[in-house]
């Protein structure tokens, strides 16, 4: 939490204001306040809580029995219980959630473990032929993942690894590594390139400037850059499905099992969905100052 | 920063230039691996017709797959509905993320609360959204669309079997609204004080300085916005299968899910793969502007730096 709050305070270039309201990401406010800025604050709280009422009734929902949420009007009040929660937790649900633990944790490590030192030659010390070599990166996330399902169902199928955890993590490693390099690359960008020639001049070797001196600088860019790589993982679904089957299935996978028993099993879905959100919604609301960064794969901060 | 090293090509720089390319290389070897290894062999089946499920049917037979592809009529209308749902999806996103990111550009009580809550749709499990959609939400008797909509007479509509890709495009604009949300609001807090202020100080009203001031200058941000939610949306595969799987018939099949079809319910190798490697045509073109746009968005931010 505080890595990356603390790094958008310090790396962001605050434009001189008068006041002291860009701190906080803001500047002072172009309308007056008063009654039409206290209408308008009404209005948009009432616009958040009316786009975010799926969400609202999902939690809601799976506080419920069935029968309280099979009611026409919607039931709002009612006894809550926790027999649905304790019916997803209770079942064979936590399987899945380690391999999809499993998937995040260790592609993501394997990310920054490939990207970090790719980013780096890719900006302190430009390598040639830069930019396209980035243009290469990021063509590949624009490669649909339907056009190679087949050759890399095939190929799992013949070494064994069909139904395997590792073949998602691998590939979930391919699929985070184009944003991981350009969002690494955007802070790599940011170091002041003072303190690494500083190093380079007293004698240091490259693996010495990259972990003593650059990673402490990094540090809140790499925690930025996994998390966006983690919420990734977490909700994948395509290769999920199509390359595991009982033994590897990750949470979404999971979920598909309530598409055949819907009708029944409203509030169980509920609570499971809610559940299965928690995680990545958290790491969301903390790094939610970073989430555009990574989303146009740092061209936006 | 790129003068650093200008060294002459002696054996020295030489050696150098690969110790500096080292660190590069495992990520690029790993990505070609498995991103381009597998998109080549997906050519080498196109050519070829191939049952998964008859060991040794494998035969190469040139385009007959491509001549297959395009006079196929599901493909057709898959490609249709692809386009219907990633224009819809996108524009109607945009729409409005910009209203959401008008509101959330000023000061007000509880504004980190009220931005909290609105990405959160972003955040929730993309599977699990479509189902919530598909029941909770669209369900013709007891969903909350129905129940909000009754007072209009659209109480007892089966949202998702008459209206199929409307449904997927309500439950994916849900989702993606908060992604054009945060680039706007960022396009929105990069502009400058000092050109609102001399807009003030003309005495422009506030729809014109929206239109004239800050709507140009959020051009690049939304184009940016539509170009990357294109890229992503067309690949939309967990909201078509949780929601309608398709249906009814093929009704609301788009590309992806109807490659995936072929492949894994089907398990006509070929033709998949000849549809797959449409697809990716069909996205290079549009990536092509992506990426240039991302080129000068990245490099116009690094100029402003130094």
């Amino acid at each position: 939490m505080t890595a990356t709050a603390d790094h958008a305070k310090t790396a962001r270039p605050v434009p001189p204001t008068t006041t002291g309201a860009a701190r906080k990401g803001g500047r002072p406010g172009r309308r007056k306040s008063g009654p039409g800025g206290r209408a308008l604050t009404v209005f948009t709280w009432a616009v958040a809580l009316v786009f975010i009422s799926p969400v609202l009734w999902m939690v809601l929902t799976a506080f419920k029995q069935e029968g309280d949420a099979y009611t026409d009007p919607p039931k709002v009040l009612f006894t809550p219980t926790l027999e649905q929660f304790g019916a997803v937790l209770g079942g064979d649900f936590l399987p899945y959630v380690g391999n999809s633990a499993i998937a995040t944790l260790f592609s993501t490590a394997l990310v920054l473990l490939l990207g970090v030192p790719a980013a780096y030659a890719l900006s302190i010390a430009p390598v040639r032929r830069t930019k396209d070599v980035l243009f290469f990166f990021i063509s590949t996330k624009m490669l649909p993942v339907v056009a190679v399902i087949v050759p890399l169902y095939v190929a799992a199928g013949r070494i064994r690894m069909l139904d395997n955890i590792w073949t998602l993590v691998l590939l979930y490693t391919a699929m985070n590594l184009p944003i991981a390099v350009w969002m690494l690359r955007s802070f790599f960008l940011e170091v002041p390139t003072g303190i690494i020639e500083a190093a380079r001049l007293e004698g240091a070797s490259l693996s010495r400037v990259l972990w003593s001196v650059m990673l402490p600088v990094m540090a809140p860019g790499i925690a930025a850059t996994a998390l966006i790589c983690m919420i990734f993982s977490w909700n994948e679904f395509f290769f999920a499905l199509n390359l595991t089957a009982a033994k590897a299935a990750t949470v979404p996978v999971f979920m598909t099992g309530f598409i055949t028993s819907e009708g029944l099993y409203w509030a169980q879905l509920s609570a499971a969905a809610t559940v299965v959100s928690l995680p990545i919604v958290i790491v969301g609301w903390v790094a939610q100052r970073q989430l555009v960064r990574g989303l146009s794969m740092g061209a936006v901060k | 920063m790129s003068t650093l090293n200008t060294a002459a090509p002696t054996r020295a720089a030489r050696s150098g230039d690969w110790a500096r390319r080292a660190p590069l290389l495992p990520a690029l070897i790993f990505t070609v691996l498995l991103t381009q290894l597998p998109f080549l062999a997906t050519i080498w089946y196109s050519l070829g017709s191939w049952n998964l499920l008859r060991p040794g049917s494998q035969q190469f037979n040139g385009l007959a797959n491509y001549v297959a592809v395009f006079t196929d009529t599901q493909f057709l209308k898959a490609a249709l509905n692809t386009v219907v749902i990633t224009a819809g999806c996108v524009l109607v996103s945009m729409a409005l993320g910009i209203g959401f990111a008008l509101l959330l550009d000023r000061k007000f009580l509880g504004r980190g609360v009220v931005r909290t809550m609105l990405i959160t749709p972003f955040l929730i499990l993309p599977v699990a959204t479509a189902l919530l959609w598909k029941t909770t939400m669209l369900d013709p008797v007891f969903g909350l669309v129905g129940f909000a909509l009754s007072p209009f007479g659209l109480g007892e509509v089966d949202w998702a079997t008459q209206f199929p890709v409307a449904s997927i495009v309500a439950a994916l604009v849900w989702q993606w609204t908060p992604f054009m949300m945060l680039l706007v609001l960022a396009g929105l807090q990069s502009q400058g004080h000092d050109v609102l202020e001399a807009g003030q100080v003309d005495g422009a009203g506030a729809w014109q300085m929206f239109s004239f001031v800050t709507l140009p200058h959020l051009r690049r941000y939304i184009e940016l916005g539509v170009l990357l939610g294109s890229i992503y949306v067309v690949n939309t595969f967990d909201t078509i299968y949780m929601m309608t799987q398709g249906g009814p018939g093929t009704a609301s099949a788009n590309l992806p899910f109807t490659i995936y079809q072929r492949a894994f319910l089907g398990f006509d190798i070929g033709q998949s793969a000849a549809m797959g490697v449409v697809v990716v045509i069909g996205t290079i073109i549009v990536a092509m502007l992506a990426l240039r746009l991302i080129f000068r968005t990245f490099l116009s931010s690094q100029e402003q730096k130094s």
